[in-house]
């Protein structure tokens, strides 16, 4: 009876012994797995880097550093230049980053301070509900429905406004093609202007209440607490949330390609067509015939991947300074 | 006296002022989705039939519909998603249970972040060279692998968000009864964060199914049927890119018709997956 029992009990410690070790060894396989996963994020970045350094090698060892300087744009001679993207891009981004940023920041104090709570949720779904659009969306919009209506009414009225005034009659020059550089601003505008509010909002509600409490305790006004205690106090949070938006707007492809006007040159209106680094690309990468065409397309896309990595390294920079007040 | 009325008065007036911006920022903001709808249900609708979902792109100025181009669609979305899941909840996994305090998890959490507001062009042109270019042509399989490597960083996001939302009483619980760590991250872990993570995955879906710019030089575009996929396939928003700038009015009314099918398609997901983690907060 007793042998049979501690025959069984040895047994029963075997297999509890197997069974541990083979616990360990899956624990250590998976463990493996979620690690080689968390650095594969890391080799993608790096794999992107390089292969935009490798394609665009050609181009960058021809052309050097006056690629960044040139503005002609040629696939006959095959001479190209990156300075008109980069204009267009720098101008269409920042117009929209002006545009988008009061409008941003007023939909948060409305949604933190004004707007009654029962519709605070939808309000705010609904505007974010702009991110979740996709960009082609707002392409085929602003080409047939924004476009046309810029073209009609909006661009003739500011023309005629601004005529003969120096300086911004040559801003505002016409004639009105409805696509251009301050149509693709605009849309920019919309499509970045949801990430602006949520990340404001965001930052808004870390404003502890008592601050707020004590402002509004000796009488301040709503806009006054706004002003001299919410802002100052989230001004670092704002600021990444602009930039995560500049950098969403920097590398914003389908919309721009539809209303930009796909034209290589530096026009000083804001009313004629231009381009930018992702248009470019969209529109010509594949009609690229020719090794160095098609290397100096992946060279403007190297320049559009150093701004974007630049610019959303010090939003997440920005954002994390105020994580960790918060968290402290 | 009458100095301190006034100014209380210009303050009042100033607060009011103020206010009103806000809410008429608010109100643009809503007419402005309001407005898109509008177009795209007014303009799309029209051209909602049943040959949209049964027939092929048409040549130039002849009737057809749509159905290759939603085919190649959910086939690459599928296979994005297929692909970039397990790597995103695999990482978002090590991110929050294995290396909670790792400096690795720090650079990757930063970099991730990146990846996740990076130009998705850019990841069309990685692709392009490290895909298309060895293999000589385009193909669909290029464009699911782009569409995957846009997946990762919205999946690994949320699910570390999620699992660091799990309280840690609940992994040490299945800790006392003996389970390994990859049972208690398995058994304990993923079931409490299940939703947050199916969310992210929808949202992943979501972002994936309108994506152009990575498909353009990866999957290219087919106006014939084609279940290859080791050859060009067409998809929605490739179709819609080429369609809406020809100057042919059959091809722009389709363009618009396949808008409205990929908005709805967006917009129905991100709400179904808002209303996942809502109802959680809720509870």
């Amino acid at each position: 009876m007793t042998a049979v029992s501690e025959a069984a009990t040895s047994s029963a410690m075997r297999t509890r012994e197997a069974t541990v070790r083979r616990f360990a060894v899956t624990d250590m396989v998976f463990r493996a797995a979620t690690r080689a996963s968390a650095i594969l994020v890391l080799v993608l970045l790096g794999g992107v880097a390089i292969s935009l350094i490798a394609g665009s090698w050609e181009a960058l060892s021809k052309f050097g550093f006056s690629f960044l300087t040139t503005e002609s744009w040629n696939p006959v001679t095959e001479n190209f230049g990156a300075l008109a993207p980069i204009y267009g891009t720098i101008v269409t981004s920042a117009i929209a980053i002006l545009i988008a940023v009061p409008i941003g920041i007023g939909i948060a104090v409305f949604l933190t301070e004004l707007c009654p709570r029962p519709l605070r949720r939808p309000i705010g779904i609904a505007v974010e509900l702009l991110a979740g659009i996709p960009s082609i969306i707002y392409g085929i919009w602003g080409l047939f429905v924004f476009a046309p209506f810029l073209q009609t009414t909006i661009q003739p009225f500011i023309i005629s406004i601004f005529h003969g005034i120096p300086g911004l009659s040559s801003l505002f020059a016409g004639p009105p093609y409805g696509i251009g550089l301050l149509t693709s601003s605009l849309i920019l505008a919309i499509m970045v202007l949801p990430f602006i509010t949520s990340i404001t909002k965001d930052v808004f509600d870390t404003v502890p209440a008592v601050l707020k409490e004590s402002a509004y305790g000796i009488g301040c006004t709503t806009w006054e607490v706004t002003r001299r205690v919410v802002i100052p106090y989230t001004r670092v949070g704002i600021m990444g949330g602009v930039m995560l938006g500049l950098g969403r707007a920097l590398g914003e492809t389908m919309a721009v390609t539809f209303v930009i006007g796909n034209a290589h040159r530096i026009s000083a209106s804001l009313f004629a067509p231009g381009t930018t680094i992702s248009a470019t690309i969209a529109n010509e990468f594949t009609e690229a015939d020719g090794a160095l065409y098609t290397s100096s397309l992946v060279a403007l896309g190297l320049i559009l991947f150093i701004i974007t990595f630049i610019i959303l390294a010090l939003a997440r920079y920005m954002l994390l300074r105020i994580d960790s007040r918060t968290g402290a | 006296m009458s100095t301190a009325q006034s100014l209380h008065r210009s303050r009042k007036r100033k607060n009011a002022v103020m206010m009103a911006l806000c809410i008429i920022a608010a109100g643009i903001g809503l007419a402005w989705l309001a407005l898109i709808l509008g177009a795209l249900l007014y303009k799309g609708l029209s051209g909602v039939n049943l040959a949209v979902f049964t027939e092929m792109t048409p040549p130039p100025g002849d009737a057809g519909g749509l159905l290759n181009a939603i085919y190649g669609s959910i086939i690459m979305t599928i296979i994005g998603i297929v692909v970039g899941t397990p790597i995103g909840v695999l990482a978002g996994t090590y991110m929050a249970e294995y290396g909670r305090f790792s400096r690795l998890t720090t650079v990757v959490r930063f970099i991730n972040d990146i990846l996740l507001s990076a130009p998705s062009i850019i990841v069309g042109l990685f692709v392009y060279e490290l895909m298309v270019r060895p293999m000589g042509h385009f193909s669909a399989i290029a464009g699911a692998v782009a569409l995957s490597i846009l997946v990762i960083p919205v999946v690994v996001r949320t699910t570390e968000d999620m699992l660091n939302l799990v309280p840690n009483a609940l992994r040490e619980a299945g800790t006392a009864i003996g389970a390994p760590r990859w049972v208690v991250i398995r058994s304990v872990a993923y079931r409490a964060a299940l939703s947050g993570i199916v969310t992210g995955i929808l949202l992943a879906i979501a972002r994936i199914s309108g994506e152009t710019a990575p498909l353009l030089f990866t999957a290219l575009n087919n106006q014939f049927w084609s279940s290859n996929l080791n050859a060009p396939m067409a998809s929605l928003p490739a179709t819609i890119f080429q369609f809406a700038l020809s100057p042919y009015e059959e091809w722009q009314q389709l363009a618009w018709t396949g808008a409205l099918i990929i908005t709805l398609t967006v917009l129905g997901l991100s709400i179904f997956a808002r209303s996942l983690t809502g109802r959680r907060e809720d509870r």
